[in-house]
């Protein structure tokens, strides 16, 4: 039997949003059974494996992203929807955020401060090209956010999206280890500060490992989102009509 | 209509919403936040999430790592750029997220520490 036939099968799958959407959410699949089977050891991170399998094999049958997203794009679309929902936590906790608004303020403050001036000092001192610069500034804000916030400051939003899930996926694999070390066993900060460095993806590990953590997370992570959806692109335009 | 379902719907009303707010105001956010805003001043004025939301909005938060998967395979566009800026780029992204975990959870707890042991001082 000659294999033309599923060859011409393949050809026409691939070209369908039905491919991209599949293997997106079978490699997701997979990549949750791996995170369990390690007992959710955050270097498994399922968005990292997931990704690690999509783009093996969109290289293996030399499929383009842009095929690949016409499918993909049903889910990718969910975040909008989601970071909407995040209103959901925020004011079913809203009573105890409400006692904690002075820390929640303040670390708030005090986190996206060191997270936007470290990123753009240690890229600048490092000879980052501008664009890469400016798509790195809003890194760990959820990648929809961080794709508007590029497009109003002149990086490019695909790669702010990129570097947005890569810093989730550090942020989620190497919380427990720096929080461990600096000895915060509060699981309301612990979720906190992985919600504000890394976003939805450190929420999702927090949520993982214990509900308060992933409250306070989705907290951190939906303010975080909403101040720099406002200042990033406000202090971006002062600074350059201040130079 | 199922609950999950006219939970998801309201999600979008509001997204919409947000969307229409952002363009006509010309405000400097996102779409979905400025959703997320309404929809979080609409539930404090409610007072209670209804239960079809909190299903839809629970299911969306539960599989949140899935949905970002499509814009990180998005790395392969960029497999030159970032080899050719591998360094500034993973020390960056590295680096500063480790310092931004731990200035703000040590902000926090400080912070947290300090109002519980201030409240305990008002009580004795």
């Amino acid at each position: 039997m000659s294999a033309q036939p599923f060859f011409e099968l393949w050809v026409y799958l691939a070209a369908t949003p039905l491919a991209g959407l599949t293997l997106t959410l079978v490699a997701y699949a997979v990549a949750w059974k791996c995170y369990q089977r390690t007992a959710m050891h955050p270097i498994a991170n399922p968005v990292l494996v997931s990704v690690a399998l999509i783009v093996a094999v969109l290289w293996a049958s030399g499929t383009r992203y842009q095929t690949y997203f016409d499918g993909a794009q049903f889910v990718h679309f969910l975040l909008g929807p989601a970071v909407v929902g995040l209103a959901v936590p925020l004011a079913r906790e809203w009573g105890s955020v409400r006692k904690l608004a002075l820390p929640i303020a303040v670390s708030l403050v005090v986190g996206s401060t060191v997270a936007l001036v470290s990123t753009v000092a240690l890229a600048h001192a490092l000879g980052a090209t501008p664009a890469t610069l400016l798509s790195l500034a809003p890194k760990s804000v959820t990648a929809p956010i961080a794709m508007g916030i590029a497009q109003k400051i002149g990086g490019v939003p695909a790669l702010a999206a990129v570097f947005a899930v890569t810093t989730g996926v550090i942020g989620a694999a190497l919380g427990k280890y720096v929080l461990d070390a600096c000895r915060v066993r509060d699981w309301r900060a612990r979720g906190f500060a992985l919600g504000l460095a890394a976003h939805g993806i450190g929420t999702a590990r927090a949520f993982q490992v214990n509900a308060d953590a992933g409250t306070y997370a989705s907290i951190a992570f939906a303010l975080h989102g909403f101040i720099a959806a406002v200042l990033f692109p406000l202090g971006y335009a002062l600074l350059v009509r201040g130079a | 209509m199922s609950d999950v379902l006219s939970g998801f719907t309201w999600l979008l009303v509001f997204q919409c919403a947000g969307e229409a707010l952002v363009r006509l105001a010309g405000l400097p956010i996102p779409g979905p936040v400025a959703g997320m805003a309404l929809l979080f001043v609409a539930l404090l004025l409610r007072g209670k999430a209804p239960g079809a939301l909190a299903a839809a909005a629970g299911g969306l938060g539960q599989h949140l790592s899935l949905l970002f998967v499509p814009a990180g395979v998005g790395v392969m566009m960029y497999v030159g750029q970032v080899a050719a800026e591998w360094l500034p780029i993973l020390v960056a992204l590295v680096v500063s997220t480790v310092l931004s975990i731990a200035a703000t959870a040590l902000t926090f707890s400080w912070l947290v520490r300090r109002q519980r042991d201030a409240q305990a001082q008002d009580r004795t």
